[in-house]
């Protein structure tokens, strides 16, 4: 089998849908719900009692101050960490404890705070080994992967503006480029869910916001609901539908940009924190 | 690229194997016998070996050499490994041109190439290693035995056994296959001897891995009559050690296989165990007779004493200077021939390389240590022919399938 | 009860030179994450330099300094080989410093056989302390009560300098976090170097301190290995407190083991060590490894690429070259391009499972010899024809490997490393032991092939056949999906995982994969060798083909193979020379110092650096240039 056999499907596939999805009234049930949330490591209790939805194509923005809870929340949302208490809901179904590959497989992508990614293999083959795994072909051992769906990963590479470093070693890219690598590589099974953990920290401001904006356009392109995490304030109200706030492990606002910005306990959290709303890059990035 | 480096060492090795000198098998140059054995890793006992093959071989060669050529050895080390030892054979034989190997100690390398032998048509003069199996289970046309098997010996030890009526027997030894043979054979033998006898302990230390404060509580606990030792080296040396504090020894005849043997005995100095009975060597009182000769050429030639290795060696260079002599030519049939019944007038006293499963016939001494001028040694101690120790005929056909 | 008290106190005199080693070990390891391969060789001088040191000094003065000093210099030799051997290596991959010390293994066993002779020293007695005391009717040596009062003693002393002292701090710190030492000022290389010493200089200590109750001989090296290493695993790697009860633990149950099971010596330690890691996967004080915490990860990996046209033109002329050999090669040179063949493919194996999926193996042994067993074990005990047995040869081992993968992959890193090593010497005691049916270490002879196979050209294209093909076929997966997925596993878990790849399915497949070639490897090897032994399951076969995968270059795909070819090729010479030991490890730790990257790892990067291949860094110089 020869990748020239295999039709680039995952674009059609991706049109075909994002269409349906936009001719259908917007659906009011949530695709992802969480309900009494928490985890405690040990006597902190790190997400502590967390209930929020997320819409159909809506671009969700989780904000707090370092070690609010947010990573770990995102940990129980796919998978990675266990919650202690409380329940994950992925369209009308119950995925609590469920472990990543599964919840991936039901349509959830994500992107690590600290990038994960093969640093061995080049840029191309870090979104193709996605796309076999999409396409169950992890153990077959016939086929020369460096082949396998190669017209599918450019096509996302092209999608996140690195379609000219597809051959590029994964491990000497610059670690923008590594977040825009992680943002194909979550795109490649088509998800219904996107989950970003700082998708733009440690890159310059040019660079933020062509990463948001290329976000926003997947939202509206394809029908992706997106959750994200990030300190850089100007972002997050530039780019997201709706803003949650967690506070030690409590979400305690929500609601659009100018209620945020208003909220007295959130402007009590980040300026009585002696912390402005001003870039704030992950110091662990 | 990579692939390249890979061959090259293969072709680099190919290339020096090919263009090996052959100048070995001419007619009339040196007849070569290759000498495996484990050179490094059984250095103390290896050493003394080839002192006494080397001192044969000079004998022999003054004295005009085999069928007026000169007797040569080629040693080879063969780390203690069987697959290394069958591919050094291998080289001897086809590309050194050994007209036969003989060599190693360690059992399990003597079966290997005695594998080897069978089925390559080579012949194989196994010149240390003690394992019965070897001319008997796995048994086969090309491969013939020197030393006294360790049934011979535990036969011997044995009948002093029974002799000395004591019935309830603890056994001690190495938790392998040499431990394990020489136990069953003095257990089948006394049992034979002495209906009577019953064995209250059996300990399998690990080989060198001996836990000897543990052992010596475990056979106290039994409360036996006497003591059947199999243990050897580092672990005799710890056995006796704590056997003697713990007073185990008080009182109990112990039977040691080899114990005697200077390679063993030695070591233990002024601590070497008292009033055992033993099979070994006992060079020191050895004036008289052929190895009595030996022993005075050996310490002619070397500034040393000779051990039981050093006994071994000289005797299979005789044994193979017998065969070749007897074959009147180099052909491994001629030789394999030659060696069934061939009778050696060895330093040992006259022996016979049994046509019925290729032992020979070389003996052991047994006796009784003591301490002199604070060394072991043994005393009391007679030569027994390894003839008489051996099963009979019809119980040595049924041992040996392969016959 | 009295009895049970005395075997008690033996068990604990036993467990003093054995803590004193392992602590050393741990010690070594917690800090520096140098696997010391070399300890056993560590003790061992201790055993000679004390024996000597006593023969020269008097009395029990003497005879405790004696103890002391040999402490002391085999600590000042640890840290030169430290400071010569090690020191240039820690940037060097994950784990590879144990090749080096390997070579160390080798160069002291052979120094030590020209300093001591060849023959087994029986230690001195302690002054005053011969004979035995009475505790409720039980003789109980002196000097194990000496021991016991000594090895606490020793232990507390550690445990002072370890908590109470602000080498101690550092000394946590580091076994902690590497890192922060270097951010607390230290200097990090005299750091390593003076706890590399202390833990040489315990092993040294436990080597003087047993004299008493047995010597000094050449094979204590490796005889004490085994123990350490479980000991170590045991009480959690890095861990002394650790050190102490596993080797507590471990004595005790021999003693009682010895009592009771005789037949369960070889055995019953890695039962135990089996059973404990079940229970408590990093030892009993032992915490879990953070991934990368091995600190000398290295540089990663560059991406593979099918061998170019050119690459395939010379490796199938070097193929045909060889398949001519008969053509121009003595028979022997087919007998001997045979066994290479058959190590490349074993060694091949293990590198496919090391340099893809990054599980590094102890007992890779226990599938190769596995293979050669099942095969012989089919040819001696039923009648089926050889064709048949050599089949199951792959299938038993790979069945093997799967089982004890299954197992030990819920471990990693070191601990994975130790399970498999736990679990190749419990195979192997169980054949060395299980004589009926394996024939015990008298092994399985006469295993010959069918007739038409059994001509040395015949067998020799069938090695070069399955050989040359198993290492194609293991490259070829590499280059497939399931390749790609065990390199994703070992790169980045969170991702693989976070897209739907199973890396514990993917690595269990891979591992059972290996197996299986190592089994192929194995079962050609019976039959051209016609006999087996448990030699080919033992820790030193499994330690050949670790050292050949670290040689030829971990993080290459040809590294197996050529690091095996050359180490196979050269020993066939060296061996030739009588202290061939000694050469092969010089030159080991001279490939080591030389080529930290292993031989092709390292020659890949002179090429690129000479311009002869195309790599990052002269992708970047140019790049460079480009830009000025
Ligand atoms: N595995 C763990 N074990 C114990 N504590 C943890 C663990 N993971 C996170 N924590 C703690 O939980 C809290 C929340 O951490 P989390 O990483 O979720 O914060 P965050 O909001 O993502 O912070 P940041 O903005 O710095 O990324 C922190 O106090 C952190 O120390
Ligand atoms: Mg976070």
């Amino acid at each position: 089998m020869t990748t020239a056999s295999h039709p680039p499907a995952s674009q059609s596939a991706t049109q075909a849908r994002s269409e349906t999805r936009s001719e259908a009234p917007p659906s009011p049930s949530p695709v992802l719900e969480t309900r009494n949330l928490t985890k405690a490591f040990g006597g902190l209790v790190a997400v502590d009692d967390v209930s929020f939805s997320l819409q159909a194509g809506e671009l969700l923005a989780l904000i707090g101050p370092n070690g609010a809870g947010k990573s770990t929340c995102f940990n129980m949302l796919m998978g990675q960490l266990a919650p202690t208490r409380g329940a994950v809901w992925l369209k009308g179904e119950n995925i609590t404890g469920m472990n990543p590959r599964k919840v991936w497989r039901k349509g959830v992508g994500r992107t690590f705070q600290i990038t994960a990614t093969y640093a061995s293999m080049t840029v191309g083959e870090n979104v193709q080994m996605a796309l076999m795994s999409h396409h169950h072909r992890i153990l077959s051992i016939r086929p020369r992967a460096h082949r396998l769906y190669r017209d599918e990963a450019l096509a996302l590479l092209e999608m996140v503006g690195m379609a000219d470093q597809a051959e590029r070693h994964c491990a000497v890219l610059a670690y923008g480029d590594l977040k825009r690598l992680e943002l194909a590589i979550a795109l490649a099974h088509d998800p219904a869910v996107l989950l970003m953990d700082e998708p733009t920290a440690g890159m310059a401001p040019r660079e933020r916001i062509r990463l948001m904006q290329l976000t926003a356009e997947i939202v509206e392109n394809r029908g992706v609901s997106v959750l994200f995490t990030e300190h850089d304030m100007d972002v997050v109200f530039a780019h997201s539908h709706r803003i949650m706030v967690l506070n030690r492990g409590q979400l305690i606002a929500e609601g659009n940009a100018e209620a945020i910005r208003n909220d007295p306990r959130v402007q009590e959290v980040y300026l009585g924190g002696g912390t402005v709303f001003a870039q704030e890059d992950a110091a662990d990035a | 690229m990579k692939r390249k480096t890979f061959l090259k060492t293969l072709m680099g090795a190919a290339v020096a194997v090919t263009m090996a000198p052959f100048a070995a098998t001419a007619q009339d140059g040196p007849i070569i016998v290759g000498e495996i054995n484990h050179y490094k890793r059984m250095a103390a006992f290896a050493g003394p070996y080839k002192m006494g093959i080397e001192l044969a071989l000079e004998e022999i060669n003054a004295a005009g050499g085999v069928m007026g050529r000169p007797l040569e050895f080629i040693f080879r080390d063969d780390q203690g490994e069987p697959g290394e030892a069958v591919k050094i054979a291998e080289e001897l034989m086809t590309r050194d041109g050994a007209v036969m190997i003989t060599g190693t100690i360690l059992s399990n390398v003597g079966l290997a190439i005695s594998s080897l032998a069978g089925e390559k048509g080579y012949v194989y003069l196994a010149s240390e290693p003690l394992a019965d199996s070897l001319v008997w289970a796995s048994g086969n046309d090309y491969t013939f035995r020197l030393r006294s098997s360790t049934y011979m010996q535990a036969a011997m030890l044995a009948e002093e056994a029974a002799a000395s009526g004591a019935t309830k027997f603890a056994t001690i030894a190495p938790n392998y296959a040499y431990g394990k043979d020489a136990v069953a054979a003095f257990k089948e033998v006394l049992t034979e001897l002495n209906p009577d006898v019953e064995f209250v302990a059996e300990q399998w230390p690990a080989l060198f891995k001996i836990d000897a404060g543990a052992e010596v509580q475990a056979i106290e606990r039994a409360k036996p009559d006497a003591i059947y030792n199999v243990t050897f080296g580092t672990d005799l040396a710890k056995l006796v050690r704590e056997g003697g504090d713990r007073g185990l020894f008080d009182g109990r005849t112990v039977y040691g296989l080899l114990s005697g043997e200077p390679e063993y005995l030695d070591p233990l100095g002024d601590e070497a165990p008292e009033g055992w009975v033993v099979t070994g060597f006992p060079w020191y009182d050895l004036e008289d007779g052929p190895d009595g000769a030996f022993v005075k050429a050996y310490q002619e030639r070397y500034d040393d004493y000779p051990r039981l290795g050093s006994i071994v060696g000289y005797m299979t260079v005789q044994s193979i200077a017998a065969a070749l002599e007897r074959a009147g030519s180099t052909e491994t049939d001629a030789i394999r021939e030659a060696f069934k019944g061939l009778e050696v007038a060895s330093a040992m006293g006259d022996i016979t390389f049994r046509a019925i499963d290729h032992q020979a016939t070389m003996g052991a001494y047994v006796g009784t240590t003591a301490l002199r001028d604070g060394k072991g040694v043994m005393v009391d101690w007679e030569y027994k022919y390894g003839g008489d120790y051996l099963p009979s005929d019809e119980k040595v056909m049924e041992l040996r399938p392969g016959n | 009860m009295g009895l049970f008290i005395a075997q008690l106190i033996t068990g604990l005199a036993n467990a003093g030179a054995l803590f004193m080693v392992a602590s050393g070990l741990s010690l070594i390891f917690g800090v520096t994450r140098i696997v010391n391969f070399a300890h056993g060789s560590f003790y061992m001088l201790g055993a000679y330099i004390g024996y000597t040191l006593m023969q020269v000094l008097p009395g029990a003065v003497g005879f405790w300094g004696a103890i002391l000093l040999a402490g002391i210099a085999v600590g000042v030799i640890g840290m030169l080989v430290e400071i010569l051997v090690l020191r240039p290596v820690y940037r060097a991959p994950e784990l590879f410093q144990l090749v080096a010390t390997f070579g160390v293994i080798l160069v002291v066993a052979d120094l030590t056989l020209m300093i001591w002779g060849p023959e087994d020293l029986l230690g001195p007695r302690a002054p005053g302390l011969r004979g035995v005391i009475r505790i409720m009717g039980e003789p109980v040596p002196k000097y194990d009560i000496a021991l016991l009062v000594i090895t606490p003693i020793v232990a507390l002393l550690l445990w002072y300098l370890i908590a109470r002292t602000r080498v101690g701090v550092l000394v946590r710190a580091a076994t902690q976090d590497r890192e922060m030492v270097g951010a607390l000022g230290v200097n990090q290389a005299w750091l390593f170097t003076g706890v590399f010493a202390l833990g040489c200089g315990l092993a040294g200590l436990g080597g003087a301190l047993q004299l008493p109750k047995g010597g000094a001989d050449l094979l204590m090296d490796f005889n004490i290995l085994t123990a350490v290493f479980v000991v170590v695993v045991i009480g959690g790697m890095g861990s002394l407190p650790g050190a102490y009860l596993a080797a507590v633990i471990i004595s005790v149950v021999n003693v009682f083991g010895v009592t009771y099971l005789p037949q369960s010596t070889l055995v019953l330690i890695f039962v135990v060590m089996v059973l404990v890691l079940m229970i408590r996967p990093y030892g009993l004080f032992g915490r879990p490894e953070v991934a990368g915490e091995h600190g000398q990860v290295g540089e990663p990996e560059k991406p593979i690429r099918p061998a170019g046209t050119q690459v395939r033109l010379l490796v199938a002329a070097g193929i045909a070259t060889l398949a001519a050999l008969p053509l121009y090669g003595s028979s022997f040179s087919q007998v001997l391009a045979t066994d290479i063949l058959i190590f490349c493919l074993f060694a091949a194996s293990l590198h496919f499972l090391m340099g893809l999926s990054g599980l590094v193996s102890f007992g890779h042994a226990a599938y190769f010899g596995g293979g050669a067993y099942v095969a012989a074990l089919i040819v001696t005990h039923s009648n089926s024809p050889m064709e048949l047995a050599f089949v199951l040869a792959p299938i038993g081992a790979g069945l093997g490997a799967l089982i004890i993968g299954w197992v030990c992959l819920r471990l990693t890193g070191v601990y994975f490393a130790m399970l498999t090593l736990a679990f190749a010497q419990l195979l192997w005691s169980l054949v060395f032991q299980w004589g009926e049916v394996t024939g015990g270490d008298d092994g399985l002879v006469n295993i010959w092939p069918a007739d038409w196979l059994n001509d040395t050209t015949v067998f020799f294209y069938l090695a070069l056949i399955l050989c040359i093909g198993g290492i194609l076929a293991m490259r070829h997966v590499a280059h497939s999906p399931f390749g790609y997925a065990l390199r994703a596993g070992r790169d980045s878990d969170r991702r693989a995982e976070a897209t739907g790849i199973n890396v514990k399915r993917v690595q269990w497949l891979g591992f059972g994969f290996a197996g299986m070639m190592a089994g192929l490897a194995g079962g050609l090897f019976v039959f051209s060798k016609g006999s087996v032994f448990p030699n080919e399951m033992e820790i030193a076969r499994s330690f050949d083909a670790l050292i050949v995968v670290f040689l030829g270059g971990v993080k290459t795909l040809a590294g197996g193979v050529v690091g095996a070819a050359t180490f196979k090729g050269l020993e066939e010479v060296i061996t030739r020379f009588e202290y061939w030991r000694l050469i092969l490890g010089l030159l080991i730790i001279f490939v080591v110092i030389v080529m930290p990257e292993g031989i092709v790892g390292t020659a890949r990067k002179w090429a690129e650096r000479a311009g002869w291949l195309r790599g990052e860094e002269t992708r970047k110089r140019k790049a460079r240039e480009e830009a000025a």
